[in-house]
């Protein structure tokens, strides 16, 4: 039963990769508005994007690992 | 043990998606101690190889006009070397072989983690966690050696109303240590993510039905994974050129 | 066959499961020590390889190409100086030669032009010459002429009076016709 839940629970948690992932497209979104708005200002902020990516799914990551834990480690 | 096989077969789908991340000794016996060599070394070790033979071996001709192997050396020499003059600034330039070594062990672990059958061992959270708490402590003393106490100022935003500057630095705080934590598990996740769905995939191919269309996710996935290799050991080495900024640059 | 080896592998890897209680092996804390001291020696081996060996040759190799294809560049702007030194050069030993050919022209010109005056002028005078000859022997058949058409008329008159039987006195014919030819 308790594993049962947890599974559950890890499925709830896999959903949070998921909106990381609209986080993600947000920052490269707003990032190629931005570029075409600017392009001479674009290639001297590409670290600063993927900067803004690697936060941004760094917390989809995290709901991803919790999803394996409840899965693999409880 | 043989009834859950059982079962399995009677699901028809068998996932291991995490076997792949097993470590085990090279030379038989069931103990790892810390001296043992497993898969994680033989393939650290082949990371090595790869290193020195693209580093060294391909740049010994100290060719004007340079050969292919001597290009991609100077590709990465440049890139890195950019990288931490742009980001972390000039006088960041004792820090330029530190930070190569991050970046050549990370992506090539991460590519060598690629190929089918390999073991990757930036997927381990030990191995990442050693890299970052190396970044953090380097960091950390860099910035207490070259700036005494006036690194705190790090913490003290004084561009803040002065109400706020206690909360902001409970924050800045918090922040500053959660940094190694988000280091080494993103490193680590991304990894063990793109390499876990593939094997879910790969579990899907036992289904005739489904297994071109498996076949083909697993491509595409694979392409994915190689972008992200490259990407994750960008971040990682640009977060620590920005962390290392930080701590020669304190001030906001 | 393959499934069953596959599933025995599967079994001892539940049983190693089993036996660290965990699932993940990233969470299989009893291989922590291992990579990690595997890991240190391989970040030392791989910062000392390229620290020591790698990074200085192959930043030499770069400032080489840079000191290089500098003085490379440097040696084009000089050539390129001197090649527009030298156009220069031509450019102006082109309007030399150009002026040159001018003045000689020009020069060729006035002499031709004045061998000409002197030819003109001298025909001028030949001509002029040869005109005033001519109408001093126009004069003088004119002359002639007169003297001889009144050498006529007084014979012819001198002939008609005697014919006409009459005695004239010389004289007085030669005075009738003077005033007749004055007339």
């Amino acid at each position: 039963m308790e594993g049962d839940l947890a599974h559950i629970g890890a499925g709830l948690a896999g959903m949070g990769t998921g909106i990381a992932a609209l986080g993600v497209g947000n920052v490269a979104a707003n990032f190629l508005a931005g570029a075409l708005r600017n392009p001479s200002a674009a290639a001297s902020q590409t670290a600063t994007l993927f900067i803004g990516i690697a936060f941004a799914e760094a917390l989809g990551i995290f709901s991803f690992l919790v999803a394996l834990l409840l899965m693999f480690a409880v | 043990m043989a009834s859950e096989a059982h079962t399995e077969e009677a699901a028809g789908l068998v996932f291991h998606p995490m076997d792949q991340f097993k470590i085990t000794p090279l030379f038989g016996g069931d103990t790892v101690n810390w001296y043992t060599p497993t898969n994680a070394t033989l393939w650290m070790g082949i990371a090595v190889v790869v290193i020195f033979l693209l580093m060294v071996v391909g740049s010994r001709g100290r060719a004007m006009i340079p050969s292919r192997i001597q290009s991609i050396g100077e590709l990465a020499y440049g890139f890195i070397h950019k990288m931490v003059e742009d980001v972390a600034g000039k006088d960041a330039a004792p820090f330029f072989p530190y930070i190569m070594t991050l970046f050549m062990f990370i992506v090539f672990s991460n590519f060598l983690g690629l190929l089918p059958m390999s073991f990757t061992t930036t997927s381990h959270f030990a191995v990442t966690l050693v890299l970052a708490l190396l970044v953090f402590f380097t960091v950390t003393i860099v910035g207490f050696v070259k700036n005494g106490t006036k690194f705190l100022s790090l913490f003290w935003v004084s561009s803040a109303p002065l109400a706020l500057r206690p909360i902001l630095a409970v924050i800045e705080l918090i922040s500053y240590f959660v940094r190694p934590v988000s280091h080494f598990i993103r490193l680590a996740g991304n990894l063990m993510a793109g390499h876990a769905v593939i094997k879910v995939f790969a579990g899907f191919a036992q289904v005739a039905v489904i297994s071109p269309l498996a076949i083909l996710a697993i491509t595409a996935m694979y392409g994915l994974e190689i972008l992200v290799a490259f990407v994750q050991a960008y971040v990682f080495t640009i977060l620590t050129c920005v962390y290392l900024k930080d701590a020669l640059h304190p001030s906001h | 066959m393959a499934t069953e080896a596959q599933d025995a592998a599967h079994g001892a890897a539940d049983a190693a499961h089993a036996a660290t209680g965990s699932g993940m092996p990233q969470l299989d804390f009893s291989t922590y020590p291992n990579q990690m001291f595997w890991l240190v020696v391989t970040i030392v081996v791989i910062y000392l390889i390229l620290s020591r060996i790698a990074l200085p040759r192959i930043g030499s190799v770069l400032a080489d190409r840079q000191g290089t294809i500098t003085s490379d560049i440097s040696a084009a702007e000089e050539l390129k100086q001197k090649a527009s030194e030298a156009e220069t050069a031509y450019t102006q030993a082109l309007a030399d030669a150009r002026a040159e050919a001018q003045k000689i022209i020009a020069e060729a010109k006035a002499e031709i032009q004045a061998d000409l005056d002197d030819a003109v002028a001298k025909a001028d005078a030949e001509i002029a010459a040869k005109a005033a000859e001519s109408e001093k022997k126009i004069a003088e058949i004119r002359e002639g002429a007169l003297e001889a058409v009144t050498e006529v008329a007084k014979d012819t008159a001198k002939e008609i009076v005697a014919a006409m039987g009459i005695k004239a006195d010389a004289r007085t014919v030669t005075a009738a016709i003077n005033a007749r030819l004055k007339g």
